[in-house]
């Protein structure tokens, strides 16, 4: 006699469907468990048993049999208890009718207890498009599968709840979706930072056009601060971008760290001791998402840039050109969200100190050339924006001068914003001029009369590469959006330049 | 390479001026005996980009002016007073702390050759010796003998450059300084000279009066006149706020009460314009007068 039940895999960050199929039989009694699992999945079956039998149910008896499938889909964690549980108590004989059309995810305690798993979020959405209905979690989950539409989530305490639900003794009530979070305030607001007038007008045309930025100055300049300050003059997210967001930090287990239904774009600052597959995604097992997926439709803040190792700033190429991550591994390859604004920080040499009026630098020559090397190739190429962050005098830092705050400069970023949407109507999202191709860019920019005599001038003056150009007129289109100007005029373009940065430091 | 006991045909009398003359020099490139009208410019090596522009600018003028322009090859200052020299197309001569045929600082190549093809170089050591830090103070005593006077451009509290000074004091030789920012590392040796009595050098014309056998007669030096002030009124008064001190940004919408992109559009402007330039570290400076 067989019966099954659904659950969900996860393969990159999506969740395919997983039909649990238990067979009883004549034979030596056992229990096998087969689909391509891990070992956490064969410890299950220990799981399984305890917490059937110390739920009051019987266990069967007879030669037991559970196959996972598709089973040539490789499989990993302890999602699959409660699903291979219904599936053994229905082969059991257990009558659980409205086990049809509902899927079930989540790991058992010994005593019968339901623990939460991560990727809960990823695999309903992915359930819903397969055509799932009805979701039961344990309840540590059910806030983040609350947020996927037409789903009915039930969150159970016990593996016993959960049957008298399924078999209809004592259905539980849908679980509703909690009240959405108190966000608290993000980081640093602007105006906690004295000062550094060009810095801060920096982070808001990088907000306002999402262009990756590199802050160049001194150790103690501000440079982390004025980072952690960008992060709140984001727009917030729309509710689709925040899923996908959720769903990566789901998948890592890390909605401790932020709350599934937030609207915040996310800000991730990794240290640079930090491994490939802690930055790309990877790890063994089944690929993780990684800090660039984490920071996805956010802000990755590099502090210290030029101490990556190159091999790390390579991997950086392919999502700030096509904003995701592909992660290749012998048994095929998945894909990753990394959509990011880049914000970089780095010193100007090794100690620091280089052109500082006020220090003398120790750098070797030498060791200066090739601190500068680790800053030209694939990253600097894709940073529009550029600023020197100067030292503060001390004397700044106790001055009680008025500075505007994150949420007078936000509103002009999301007015700016929506200038690039109306634009960019039918533009993949997000519609930011930080994404213009150059094929059209002019076209969008629409420069004055005298932007293009101005733009001339510099290209002959400054020996602006086509890469140096498209990167100015890029900035110049997201300083005219944040001035309300339809066409890029001289003033924006003037701007720009100014931001644009010499090759390397 | 050719090999000159003391004494010997051509062995320079300035020498002789010693406590412990040199018992033989070694020497590459035509430029013998060294004429007298030489002036030796030194300072650290780790100086500022404005430093080392000084010290090009000086080795141009003097050697336009026919001055020969003793220095020791080492980076920073040294190097850029050699450079200036030969883009004047002038005699210029290197002492160093090493063999002849040995090239320190690494990276001095093309700059070692082409003194010698323009000048000499010249050490009291055998072809082949290794630099030593010991050598290098040895070596300053002769850079100060072989010129009539000394120029520091930039000197740290403990640069190798405050030896040469002293060995030309101690000589009887002229000791001139360019002053700095009390405020930069780079200058407090140089400043310290000149309270302690080191002419103070701010243009040709102070080394043409304290060392008249120069026989320098330079053409006035233009300041500021290479470009006429830009029209509009408030792309002046920022240039105006710019004195010889580079400045940040930040510092002249801090002194002008404009909004950073207002600034940022003027100093496109003034950069386009040529009266600008902005320095590696990101501070803005004059650039009208050249």
């Amino acid at each position: 006699m067989t019966a099954s039940a659904t659950c969900c895999a996860i393969q990159g960050i999506a969740g395919v469907p997983v039909t649990v199929e238990a067979d009883q039989s004549n034979g030596l009694p056992g229990f096998t468990v087969v689909g391509l699992t891990d070992r956490a999945i064969q410890e299950a079956k220990v799981r399984v048993k305890a917490a059937v039998q110390n739920s009051g149910f019987g266990f069967p008896t007879r030669k037991l049999t559970v196959n996972l499938a598709p089973a040539e889909l490789p499989k990993e964690g302890t999602g699959f208890d409660l699903a291979i549980a219904m599936a053994v108590l229905r082969c059991g004989g257990h009558d659980l009718p409205r086990l049809d059309g509902t899927a079930l995810l989540g790991e058992l305690a010994l005593d019968g207890g339901l623990r939460p798993v991560a990727g809960v979020l990823p695999m309903a959405r992915s359930l819903r498009a397969a055509g799932v209905r009805r979701l039961v979690v344990p309840g540590g989950n059910a806030a983040e599968a609350c947020l996927v539409e037409g789903l009915e989530v039930v969150a159970p305490g016990t593996l016993r709840a959960c049957v008298e639900h399924l078999d209809g003794t004592a259905p539980l009530a849908p679980a509703a979706p909690g009240p959405p979070p108190e966000e608290a305030p993000s980081g640093f607001d602007l105006a906690d930072i004295r000062g550094q007038p060009t810095a801060k007008r920096a982070l808001e045309i990088a907000a306002a056009g999402g262009h990756n930025l590199l802050m160049v100055g001194p150790p103690g300049s501000g440079k982390s601060m004025l980072a952690r300050a960008l992060a709140s003059l984001l727009p917030d997210l729309g509710v689709e971008a925040s899923l996908e967001v959720a769903a990566v930090y789901s998948l890592r287990g890390a909605l401790r760290d932020r709350p599934a239904a937030s609207l915040r774009p996310p800000f991730r600052s990794p240290h640079h001791s930090i491994s490939r597959a802690g930055l790309v995604g990877g790890g063994a097992g089944l690929a993780q998402p990684g800090e660039i997926s984490l920071a996805h439709r956010g802000i990755l803040f590099l502090d210290e840039l030029c101490e990556f190792s190159r091999a790390h700033l390579e991997a950086l190429r392919q999502p700030l050109e096509e904003r995701v991550i592909t992660v290749t591994r012998v048994r095929g390859a998945v894909q990753f969200p990394a959509s990011i604004t880049l914000v970089a920080a780095a010193n100007p040499c090794p100690c620091g100190h280089h052109q500082d009026p006020t220090r003398l630098c120790t750098c070797e020559p030498r060791a200066l050339a090739a601190y500068r090397a680790r800053l030209s190739g694939p990253v600097r190429d894709r940073i529009d924006l550029v600023v020197r962050v100067p030292r503060q005098p001390y004397r700044r830092l106790f001055d009680a001068s008025l500075e505007e705050p994150s949420a007078a400069v936000r509103l002009r970023v999301e007015a700016a914003r929506d200038h690039q949407r109306e634009r960019l109507p039918d533009q993949r999202e997000p519609p930011l001029n930080a994404l213009l191709a150059p094929r059209g860019l002019v076209g969008s920019c629409l420069p004055t009369r005298a932007a293009t005599r101005l733009l001339a001038a510099a290209g002959e003056r400054l020996g602006l590469s086509a890469r140096g150009f498209h990167r100015v007129l890029r900035v110049a289109r997201t300083i005219a959006d944040l001035a309300g100007d339809e066409r890029v005029g001289e003033d924006a373009l003037a701007e720009a330049l100014r931001h644009r940065g010499e090759p390397g430091l | 390479m050719l090999r000159l006991p003391r004494g010997a045909p051509g062995w320079p009398a300035a020498l002789e001026h010693l406590h412990e003359p040199p018992a033989e020099l070694w020497r590459r490139g035509r430029l013998w005996p060294p004429p007298v009208a030489a002036v030796a410019v030194v300072g650290a090596r780790a100086a500022t980009l404005s430093g080392m522009e000084v010290a090009r600018e000086l080795g141009r003028e003097l050697a336009a002016a026919g001055v020969v322009v003793i220095s020791g090859l080492a980076r920073g200052i040294d190097a850029a007073a050699h450079r200036g020299a030969l883009e004047a197309g002038g005699p210029t001569l290197a002492v160093l702390g090493c063999g002849v045929d040995v090239c320190y600082p690494r990276g001095h190549e093309r700059l070692l050759e082409a003194v010698c093809d323009a000048g000499a170089v010249i050490s009291e050591d055998p072809p082949g010796t290794e630099p030593a830090g010991w050598r290098f103070p040895r070596r300053n005593r002769l850079i100060a003998a072989l010129a009539l006077a000394v120029v520091v451009v930039e000197a740290g509290e403990r640069s190798g450059a405050l030896s040469t000074a002293r060995h030309a004091a101690d000589l009887g030789r002229e000791v001139l300084a360019v002053p700095g920012s009390v405020l930069s590392p780079q200058s407090r040796g140089t400043n310290r000279l000149i309270r302690d009595g080191a002419v103070p050098l701010l243009e040709l014309d102070d080394l043409a009066s304290a060392v008249p056998e120069l026989g320098l007669n330079p053409p006035r030096p233009r300041r500021g006149g290479g470009a006429r002030a830009p029209d509009d009124p408030a792309l002046r008064a920022l240039l105006e706020l710019l004195g010889d001190d580079p400045l940040h940004p930040d510092q002249l919408a801090e002194a002008t009460g404009a909004r950073a992109s207002e600034v940022a559009v003027r100093l496109c402007a003034l950069e386009l314009g040529g009266w600008v330039a902005t320095l590696p570290g990101g501070r803005i400076t004059r650039a009208g007068g050249r």
